[in-house]
């Protein structure tokens, strides 16, 4: 890069910072529910891609009825809104099923929920087919802007950093300004007394793996605008959203949110450097070195335990 | 006659229960299957390494690692580099632009041996490796995870990490790994073609045979002190680090124990099967590692061996068979191991085959709890 102007540099360098917060928005749009799921029960939900994918697929379906109405202009909002009612009462059934029986056991938990995201991955190749498909995408989605020369933004990529943005904002609010969220502060901190003093803890844990399995949906319907879906796609992410959770430390949603932002900068910076995998491979290795060394990750809730 | 049985019933179940496995690896299985068949089980008993090691960490030492495929892996991956370096001399690779060097990196341009492959010329070095290397990454990961008292889910999030960053690193560095195909084309080991029908017998036997020493070598460690303390630890941790026993140490050394047999099994693997690729290091080859395991019966050596030829035996015959249930079928039993009989086959000797069905049972009837309650029953009625 030699002979670059200075002001191309800035351009590239405001570009690949840009694919950075996108990678970031879509971590943090995942790892918000991963993250909750996991603050208040301890419980990793390895089918957390699988929701995701439910989110992507819901919006691929409502995007084929939008097309033969044509209604295309408006149908995405809802399909957000469609993706988070499914998604979350997917989960609300998985939790009743699954995963209520196994709070004792949270190792026994990660293998159920294998199990489960593998029955889920068959379904969705049984009614969608092995190939990866993509909705019908309005037009105000698609396309770039333009701020200033040489800059060039997707517009979908300002959609999801929005989108997150918004959900993370709605997620706080929630968790520090409801009486769910009450519930479930309490229960993060002390199960058995927030128990003794009248909170509803098997209810409070329904609604927060529900609504965390419902974020997955609204996470898998924000990435169609970026990639299509598939029915293994979900398992593809799940390994880089668990660490964003571990990494950011369990109940925080702070933590979350600057976990988020270190690994998909660090990624979209080192994949500009280096080919896609020694770039993931290398991102990969220094959150597990950093985790090694500070295994309660960056933001740790004083939890007594 | 009744001598004999009374003779039977004094050997203690154990020993029984490894009698009986024995005389079905040397005897049943290499007298009854063909040669095909028997190279079938032989590599799900090289699986079957793995499982044990699982059974140690995981049954007995409360310690899930979803990343043993990263052990496995490396472990057929050493004893494949030497295969492939022995594989490649000059004479039979005369055609590449390079001879000499192993046909993959020939395809990938590289012109000379990379400095990591050199020592794998030697097989007393290959050797080494493969019991060494698996062990020392186990013994940093693990050392580092568990001085500072982290354990259950973390751990599992980090092995698991670490088994797709090995697998990434393999298939993204081509030229060096042979890349999503493997190390494919194995020949001789030390001269000796390892693909006729006699060598195929005998790897078997030297599969059974290690096999076999593992188990021995794990129930004499669940026999010491050391397997009480293990299983103290993964009940009461705190009232063993209080009574003065480093939980840590404890931790990292099982660990390390588990790593060490997987590796052994990844070796035989290599050898049996003539290739090595990452479908066996990754995600998720590593935790269906872990099912084997819970099918046979995280609690018995035994049954983490039966588990390993079963799950195989059903992967292979489903996968062919019907291919769209297999996926729901796996998923089915991580499940149905994991709610009705944690304990797996092994459980269900021991327990009797009813507790699954009362457990599910108690399932079921949760749930009825748990659907509304029926209004036009008088008791629901208020009032």
């Amino acid at each position: 890069m030699g002979d670059a102007s200075s002001s191309e540099i800035f351009a590239t360098l405001l570009m690949q910072g840009f694919a950075g917060l996108s990678l970031f928005s879509v971590l943090l749009l995942m790892a918000l529910g991963l993250a909750i799921i996991f603050g208040q029960m301890g419980v990793i939900n390895m089918a957390h891609g699988e929701f995701m994918a439910i989110g992507a697929y819901t919006t691929y379906v409502m995007s084929q009825f939008a097309q033969e109405h044509e209604l295309l202009d408006v149908y995405f909002p809802f399909a957000l809104l469609a993706a988070f009612i499914i998604a979350g009462a997917a989960g609300y059934l998985m939790e009743i099923l699954l995963i209520r029986h196994l709070y004792k056991r949270p190792l026994d938990t990660l293998l159920a929920t294998w199990g489960a995201s593998l029955i889920l991955q068959q379904i969705f190749r049984s009614a969608f087919g092995a190939r990866e498909v993509s909705p019908e995408l309005p037009e105000w989605i698609m396309g770039s802007m333009q701020p200033a020369e040489g800059i060039d933004l997707p517009i979908s990529g300002l959609f999801v950093l929005g989108l997150s943005a918004v959900v993370t904002a709605g997620v706080a609010l929630m968790l520090f300004k409801s009486r769910w969220g009450l519930g479930v502060r309490a229960i993060s901190q002390n199960r058995v007394i927030a128990g003794a003093v009248g909170i509803d803890t098997k209810r409070i844990d329904r609604l927060t793996f529900a609504l965390g399995c419902g974020l997955a949906g609204v996470a898998g319907a924000a990435f169609t605008t970026i990639a299509s879906t598939g029915p293994t796609s979900g398992s593809l992410y799940i390994v880089d959203t668990f660490l964003v959770v571990v990494f950011g430390g369990a109940a925080s949603i702070l933590g979350t949110i600057a976990s988020a932002f270190a690994i998909g900068q660090a990624q979209s910076v080192l994949e500009f450097l280096m080919t896609g995998s020694t770039a993931k491979v290398l991102t990969l290795v220094s959150v597990v070195l950093i985790l090694m060394m500070r295994p309660e990750g960056l933001f740790s809730a004083k939890v007594r335990r | 006659m009744t001598r004999l049985i009374d003779l039977y019933r004094r050997i203690p179940a154990e020993w029984r229960q490894l009698a009986i496995l024995a005389a079905l690896i040397f005897l049943v299985f290499p007298l009854g299957l063909s040669l095909f068949r028997l190279n079938l089980v032989g590599k799900y008993l090289s699986f079957a390494f793995v499982a044990l090691g699982l059974v140690l960490c995981w049954g007995y030492g409360g310690i899930l690692s979803l990343g043993q495929g990263v052990f496995f892996g490396m472990g057929g991956y050493c004893m494949a580099m030497f295969l492939k370096l022995e594989a490649s001399d000059p004479v039979s690779t005369a055609i590449q632009s390079t001879p000499g060097i192993p046909d993959f990196m020939d395809w990938n341009q590289l012109t000379a041996l990379p400095w990591f492959w050199e020592p794998y010329h030697s097989l007393a070095f290959t050797l080494l490796a493969i019991l060494v290397a698996p062990t020392l990454l186990a013994y940093l990961l693990s050392l580092a995870m568990f001085k500072r008292r982290v354990g259950g889910v973390y751990f599992a999030i980090i092995t698991q990490a670490v088994a797709l960053i090995l697998s990434t690193l393999i298939v993204g560095q081509q030229g060096y790994t042979g890349g999503i195909n493997g190390i494919t084309d194995l020949k001789t080991l030390m001269g000796w073609d390892i693909r006729t029908d006699s060598a195929k017998y005998v790897l078997y036997f030297v599969n059974a045979v290690l096999l076999m020493l593992c188990l021995l070598a794990s129930r004499f460690i669940l026999g010491s002190k050391l397997g009480l303390l293990l299983v103290a630890m993964r009940d009461k941790e705190e009232r063993v680090r209080f009574s003065g026993y480093s939980v840590a140490d404890l931790k990292v050394f099982i660990f390390c124990v588990a790593a060490m047999f997987s590796a052994i099994g990844g070796a035989m693997f290599t050898l049996q099967v003539g290739f090595m690729s990452p479908s066996f290091v990754g995600i998720v080859p590593s935790i269906e590692m872990v099912i084997f395991a819970a099918v046979g019966g995280r609690l018995s050596l035994v049954g983490a061996v039966y588990g390993c030829l079963l799950v195989n035996y059903g992967k292979t015959y489903f996968s062919e068979a019907f291919p769209d249930l297999w996926l729901i079928l796996m998923g089915s039993l991580f499940i149905g191991v994991v709610m009705f009989f944690p304990n797996g086959l092994a459980g269900l000797f021991a327990s009797g085959p009813i507790k699954p069905f009362v457990d599910f049972w108690r399932w079921l009837t949760t749930l009825r709890h748990h659907l509304p309650a029926d209004r036009s029953h008088p008791i629901n009625q208020k009032g």
